[in-house]
């Protein structure tokens, strides 16, 4: 009787189990014990949600070893918590201490301008950010085993999400029509391995779960995200920086379950308190992005 | 007429069932309001996170719905979808539907890190001949069932664990099938579906 821990299936499997589900960023065992009442699939444990890294400025680093402890003891659903682009020693870590799934985050600040994590190196699986397909392949040839958009996180603005969700469909709908002899080249214009590449123009979709991230903040964000083709959203400043975050938390989760029923939205969208207030893109200068961090 | 299958599609790995239901050549659909149950025979409860399926239940009031159910229809629940049938669950103790008498300890092999694949062998002794068979299984952070109860008999083990059962009309596996290339566990749900009630 056999056991093999860390296979990309039983990497991947987990990602397929939070299909349909809210990921919630959450900063103390507090917030993990609110986010997993009102029906988050997992939290993602980080310093600070994303909204106070822009405003506070400043490195911003994996979560302490006693905050995450102190969730992972709080909550009975995946802990799930943050590294810094590149920074292994970080995913070591918090492998050893044993969470659920490690998101080489570009909210926090990188520590390799040049190179991410191997992620094929640990039994942990790995989510990663992407803008486009070359950049989720990228991650996937890597070892990412989930796949989420990087929008702009701490915005609460879902435009970018939108933009970098639709740019990964678009680019796969238009791999399927690719002939044979046409694939190598995508694979240079793309920057992405071969392999990948072909396995998508086949199937039409990534061999992992594709997940929205960054700048939902509404019920409604949600359900767009979801119609889009996200599996499943994360919530980052979305909750914790709105006024009520348990009822906001609540209504995100029926949101994600029933994104095609309007007549459930309106009713998860009433008496909400106010949402995050959000930041228009065109205030931001270039050097305030957080998505143009990896490649 | 081919059978119609449902899998619950509040939260969770709802689509891969479907997915090899529909290989096997089953009406598929997702199940989302509690009065769309009346349109399956059987209905698939996936893998997913039990405590937030608990919250979408109690959103839609599907508790009663199912429980009738289960008395003219075919329950099979994997994972997260054992956790709620069963008829307790510890680690730590939490609501559940009760249509099966088992008591099931969730993450009772650990976190992720301590997911695995593996194989673990089916053996049917109520079948005419006895069958034994090999089947793949991935666990994922998987529930162990601790109990049988009356009624309830052990279908498949993974070394000293039970890790598939049944009773009349629900079957349960504490691993996924739905993510190995293996239809043998559904095209048995299926079966089950012929059997009289």
């Amino acid at each position: 009787m056999e056991k093999e821990t860390g296979t990309q299936q039983v990497k991947a499997g987990l990602a397929q189990m939070l299909k349909g589900g809210v990921i919630m960023d959450v900063v103390n065992a507090e917030q993990a014990k609110i986010a997993e009442d009102a029906g988050a699939t997992s939290v993602m444990a980080l310093e600070r949600v994303p909204s106070d890294i822009r405003k506070d400025g400043g490195v911003a680093r994996m979560s302490s070893v006693a905050t995450i402890r102190e969730i992972m003891e709080t909550v009975t659903i995946p802990v799930m918590a943050k590294v810094r682009i590149g920074h292994f020693a970080e995913a070591q870590i918090l492998q050893a201490l044993g969470v659920d799934y490690i998101d080489e985050s570009e909210v926090l600040t990188p520590a390799d301008e040049s190179f991410h994590v191997d992620k094929f190196a640990f039994d942990v699986p790995f989510v990663c950010g992407a803008r486009n397909l070359g950049e989720a392949l990228r991650r996937i040839g890597e070892g990412a085993c989930m796949i989420r958009t990087k929008g702009e996180a701490g915005s609460g603005n879902i435009v970018e999400a939108v933009r970098h969700m639709r740019t990964v469909v678009d680019d796969m709908k238009r791999l399927t029509t690719l002939g044979p002899e046409q694939l190598m080249t995508a694979c240079r214009d793309l920057g992405a391995p071969y392999e990948l590449v072909r396995m998508v123009a086949d199937a039409g979709k990534l061999p992992v779960p594709n997940f929205a991230a960054g700048g939902i903040a509404t019920p409604a964000d949600a359900s767009l995200m979801m119609q889009l083709g996200a599996e499943a959203v994360f919530v980052g400043s979305g909750i914790f920086k709105s006024t009520d975050p348990a009822a906001r938390a609540k209504a995100i989760v029926e949101a994600t379950t029933h994104y095609m029923d309007p007549d459930i939205l309106v009713r998860v969208s009433e008496q909400l308190g106010d949402a995050m207030p959000g930041i228009e893109m065109g205030t931001l200068e270039d050097g305030q992005l957080l998505q143009t961090r990896g490649w | 007429m081919s059978v119609r299958v449902g899998a619950l599609a509040l939260q969770g790995d709802f689509d891969a069932h479907l997915r090899v239901m529909a290989e096997l050549g089953a009406q598929t659909s997702a199940i989302r309001k509690p009065e769309q149950l009346r349109q399956i025979d059987a209905l698939v409860i996936p893998g997913g996170e039990s405590t937030t399926l608990i919250k979408l239940m109690d959103a839609y009031d599907f508790w009663e719905p199912l429980r009738e159910f289960t008395t003219r229809g075919r329950v099979f629940g994997t994972c997260a979808g054992l956790i709620l049938v069963a008829s307790e669950v510890i680690n730590p103790a939490q609501r559940s539907l009760g249509l099966l008498d088992v008591t099931v300890e969730r993450n009772s092999y650990g976190r992720q890190r301590e997911s695995f694949e593996s194989a673990g062998q089916f053996i049917d002794r109520n079948s005419d001949e006895s069958k034994t068979r090999e089947i793949p299984m991935v666990f994922i952070r998987a529930p162990r069932i601790q109990r049988l109860g009356e009624g309830v008999r052990a279908l498949a083990t993974h070394g000293e664990d039970t890790v598939m059962a049944r009773s009349d009309h629900v079957l349960v596996a504490t691993f996924h099938p739905e993510l190995s290339h293996d239809p043998f566990v559904h095209q048995y749900f299926l079966s089950m579906v012929d059997e009289p009630l």
